[in-house]
């Protein structure tokens, strides 16, 4: 049992290779947790801390790439805060300042957790995941990468590099329901997109499903009941409606967090909210 | 590139430390208290929710005990007795003290990282952002109100020092 500290992408990705079933510790704020209460027993572990590549950002032709290491607070109020309103709110929900200062985006979407925040952020911009490996780099829409609960797509050889997320001209939103104000998990969450240049609104529901739903149906009945051009005020009935069509697509489980029934009301209140938000 | 997973350095408050014989899954938080005899650092959750393992890591308030310790090669780690030497405690532990901010004490050190760490980052801070920031740090005796006090006592004894 070893840990490796390797100082660039290409050693990691050399490191990974030789050892394909180490862990991937960026943050550590999952997998700390799972260690400390016995949960999971390290093997090799590859320590991403001094890895720099994972850590830059730029700016793109029609959007961000976003280094998979960058901690939720450089998104939250931090230099990257500008990129999107989503995903600025989404991160400024997670956990405490603690928690934001250590956990990374990459992290969040390793884990895969149908409540991770930044997932139904993910899902609603169609982010692409940019995948690493020594063989090359293979990139996979958000859709394709999250499979089912703690599940995704990367396989044994391969890194999250980055994540790429468009520009967008219109509101962004995300909100979360929980027990409190810090430090909890989603009971339900909500992230909407209004893309005004094309003339679409898309819905992502977190914590409803083995993984993140996206809202197809709310989507395209909307796209046919209102001008989605502009941002001007929709009436109270297609509000309703677009809230009623969202939670009917919800598919959620009851838990010690919360009932499968309330789950589902909540999602219809945090969908009619945001979009109240985004046109107004 | 690679560690061997038996010894290890690590540079907890200016000093670099040596760390034998430790098991690789070790978090931050047992390495500083059980290793190296650091024992201002508090363990009460180990899971991120309390706060009471606080340290500064490349000056971020961080949980020492979701921190891999052997991850932590290279980088400046500060607990809270490198804030201030035991026999004279700085401002902010003066305020604890002054204000009653402390019963059990077990959330104490925790707390003075985290303020300390608040005010280098914003040296007057609203009344909203200093709770958001103290949000990961939980206190079950004192109710907050004293913490808060003695956090504005701070403040305002650093205000009127400048001026
Ligand atoms: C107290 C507490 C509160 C929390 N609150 C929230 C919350 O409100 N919302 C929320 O969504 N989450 C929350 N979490 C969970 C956690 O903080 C997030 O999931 C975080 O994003 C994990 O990132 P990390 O870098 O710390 O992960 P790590 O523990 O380092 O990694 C998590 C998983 O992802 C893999 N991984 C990491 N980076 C990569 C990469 N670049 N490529 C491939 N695989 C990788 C790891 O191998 C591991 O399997 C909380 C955790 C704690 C302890
Ligand atoms: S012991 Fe680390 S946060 Fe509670
Ligand atoms: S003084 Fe006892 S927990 Fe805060």
């Amino acid at each position: 049992m070893t840990i490796f500290s390797p100082r660039s992408l290409t050693e990691a990705l050399q490191v990974l290779n030789e050892h394909p079933t180490a862990r991937l510790l960026a943050g550590g704020t999952d997998t700390m947790v799972e260690i400390n209460f016995r949960h999971f027993e390290p093997g090799d572990i590859i320590s991403l801390r001094h890895v720099q590549e994972l850590q830059v950002f730029e700016t793109l032709s029609t959007g961000y790439r976003l280094g998979a290491a960058i901690p939720y607070k450089q998104f939250e109020n931090g230099s990257f805060s500008h990129v999107s309103g989503a995903l600025s709110e989404a991160s400024r929900t997670v956990g405490s300042p603690q928690i934001r200062a250590t956990g990374t985006i990459g992290g969040n979407l390793g884990t895969c957790s149908p409540a991770g925040d930044t997932l139904p952020v993910l899902s609603a911009l169609d982010a692409q995941i940019e995948l690493s490996s020594i063989n090359g780099i293979r990139m996979l829409s958000i859709h394709d990468f999250m499979l089912g609960v703690k599940r995704n797509a990367r396989v044994s050889n391969e890194i999250i590099t980055a994540i790429h997320i468009p520009k967008i001209n219109g509101f962004q939103g995300y909100a979360k329901v929980g027990v409190r104000n810090a430090m909890v998990i989603s009971i339900a969450s909500a992230c909407l997109i209004h893309n005004m240049d094309k003339s679409h609104i898309s819905l992502a529901l977190g914590a409803v499903g083995p993984t993140i739903i996206r809202c197809r149906t709310a989507e395209k009945w909307l796209t046919q009941n209102a001008d989605l051009s502009t941002s001007t005020a929709l009436t109270t009935e297609v509000i309703e409606e677009f809230g009623r069509l969202a939670a009917s697509e919800a598919l959620p489980i009851t838990d010690h967090r919360s009932t499968a029934e309330y789950r589902k009301h909540a999602v219809g209140v945090l969908a009619q909210r945001l979009l109240k938000r985004a046109m107004k | 590139m690679s560690t061997s997973s038996e010894i290890y350095s690590l540079r907890v408050n200016g000093t670099d430390q040596h760390v034998k014989d430790a098991w690789i899954g070790e978090s931050l938080l047992y390495v500083l208290r059980e290793r190296l005899g650091f024992m201002g650092s508090k363990g009460a959750c180990e899971q991120g929710e309390c706060g009471s393992c606080t340290v500064l890591i490349n000056n971020d308030a961080v949980c020492s005990c979701l921190v891999m310790a052997a991850s932590a090669i290279d980088t400046d780690i500060i607990t809270v007795e490198g804030l201030a030497p035991s026999e004279s405690p700085n401002d902010i532990q003066q305020a604890f003290v002054t204000e009653g901010a402390v019963q059990c004490g077990f959330c104490t050190p925790g707390l003075i990282v985290a303020v300390h760490h608040l005010l280098e980052t914003n040296s007057s801070p609203t009344e909203i952002e200093v709770k958001e920031a103290l949000s990961g740090n939980i206190c079950r005796c004192t109710g907050y109100g004293r913490i808060f006090s003695a956090v504005q006592l701070v403040i305002s004894q650093r205000e009127k020092s400048i001026s």
